[in-house]
């Protein structure tokens, strides 16, 4: 199931329509480091609002896709986790530790505007 | 009911039943009378008036027969159920209903001593017929008064968890949550649930937890506040952990709770302008030395 990635301006937002297998998500994981270097993204949106679950393998999978991203140097945040799914990640101990997490799009972008505030912006 | 004793005789069990329920019948107002005076000697059912003893008497003393002739216990326990939801706000306490089945037995069981006295064999057998239907009754109706008793302890622990959970929005964004009392599993549960619930409905970036009012923390507790400040985090709020005693804190660094994961200031005062400063608001005193916060400084 190919996950959809829009470009607004030097931001990516991929948005998880609906449960993804590990493949999928080693894809998306490949998808995303390609585009950030394609277009010069700085910041990377993952909207994750339709998900019913978090289980370990894919928040390993979005933490170690939030490195490889700084690592090509742009800031990626998580949006729209479900209290249902926030409250058992928690009990199960699965954190998305380090990676910065933000409600809803809306929050996201601001997240990133705040955090980028020193990127020259675009000529 | 219980028949195996019968089951030896010639005659069934049931003969004698029959003949029991109806001695009680004959004598229903005698018997009936002085049940509700040993019930005021024995100085049961305090908090009821004697016309309301009576009344009510009455019917216990209908149900048990019936229960004694059907052999059927759940009208019994249906009837022993309401009866509890009446006379429990009233005050009447456990042991007064039991003593108060017991005495009924015993008023009964010597009537019958009385009236078969002479033969001793017969005696025998309607106490065979007696003894276990009114050891079922007396345990019918105990069960039924404090399983009501039950049912409105739970519901008395719901109301108060009710109550003492209010997720409250003091500003834009900033959230505020009052801990108060006893945290088991369930509440603090439900603490978590609303919690995030709100964050949602309110957008809130910041959360300040208070815990003064929180009776006891023990590993248990620090472990739900643990996840309910990582599943805040999940939705994009910081929580602000306040209002920790001395004694809390000491506890909390002795179970080993990683407070790296902890944003805590000592007092919901300074919880609050902590997550003020967070939201980029600034509190400055007006021109008539009365602090009054200006609006937001960053855009939200």
């Amino acid at each position: 199931m190919a996950v959809p990635i829009l470009k607004q301006a030097r931001y990516l937002i991929a948005t998880i329509q609906s449960a993804l297998t590990d493949e999928d998500l080693l894809t998306l994981q490949a998808t995303l480091v390609e585009k950030v270097g394609r277009f010069r993204s700085r910041g990377v949106i993952i909207d994750v609002t339709a998900l019913d679950v978090l289980d370990s393998f894919a928040s390993r999978t979005l933490r170690d896709l939030a490195n490889i991203i700084r690592l090509r140097g742009a800031e990626t945040v998580i949006v729209g986790v479900q209290p249902e799914v926030a409250f058992a990640m928690v009990q199960l101990g699965i954190t998305l530790e380090k990676v910065p997490t933000a409600l809803d799009l809306e929050e996201g972008l601001a997240y990133l505007d705040k955090k980028l505030q020193h990127v020259p912006a675009e000529p | 009911m219980d028949t195996d004793a019968a089951s030896s005789h010639r005659i069934p069990a049931s003969t004698f039943l029959r003949e029991l329920v109806e001695h009680l019948r004959e004598h229903r107002t005698e018997l009936r009378e002085e049940w509700a005076r040993r019930i005021t000697e024995a100085k049961l059912l305090t908090a009821m008036s004697d016309a309301e003893i009576f009344a009510e008497a009455t019917s216990v003393y209908d149900n048990y027969v019936e229960a004694l002739e059907t052999g059927t216990f759940e009208a019994l326990q249906t009837y022993s159920r309401n009866l509890s939801e009446r006379i429990i706000p009233r005050g009447v306490e456990t042991h007064e209903v039991i003593g108060i089945v017991l005495l009924l037995r015993d008023v009964l069981a010597r009537s019958l001593f009385a009236k078969h006295q002479g033969d001793f064999r017969m005696l025998n057998r309607v106490l065979d017929a007696y003894e276990p239907a009114a050891n079922r009754i007396a345990n019918t109706v105990a069960v039924g008064f404090v399983q009501e008793r039950e049912r409105i302890i739970r519901e008395q622990q719901e109301a108060i968890r009710e109550l003492s959970t209010p997720v409250l929005q003091v500003r834009e964004r900033l959230l505020i949550l009052p801990m108060i009392g006893i945290i088991d599993p369930q509440r603090a549960r439900q603490l978590t649930e609303q919690l995030l619930r709100g964050i949602r409905a309110n957008r809130a970036r910041v959360v300040v937890i208070d815990i003064t009012g929180v009776a006891a923390m023990d590993s248990h507790v620090a472990n739900h506040l643990v996840q309910t400040v990582e599943a805040s985090r999940l939705l994009g709020a910081t929580v602000i952990v306040t209002g920790l005693s001395p004694e809390i804190a000491q506890t909390l660094v002795k179970i080993g709770v990683d407070l790296g994961k902890m944003n805590t200031v000592g007092d919901l005062q300074g919880g609050i302008e902590e997550a003020e400063r967070l939201l980029g608001y600034k509190v400055t005193p007006s021109s008539d030395d009365h602090p009054r916060s200006s609006g937001l400084r960053d855009g939200s």
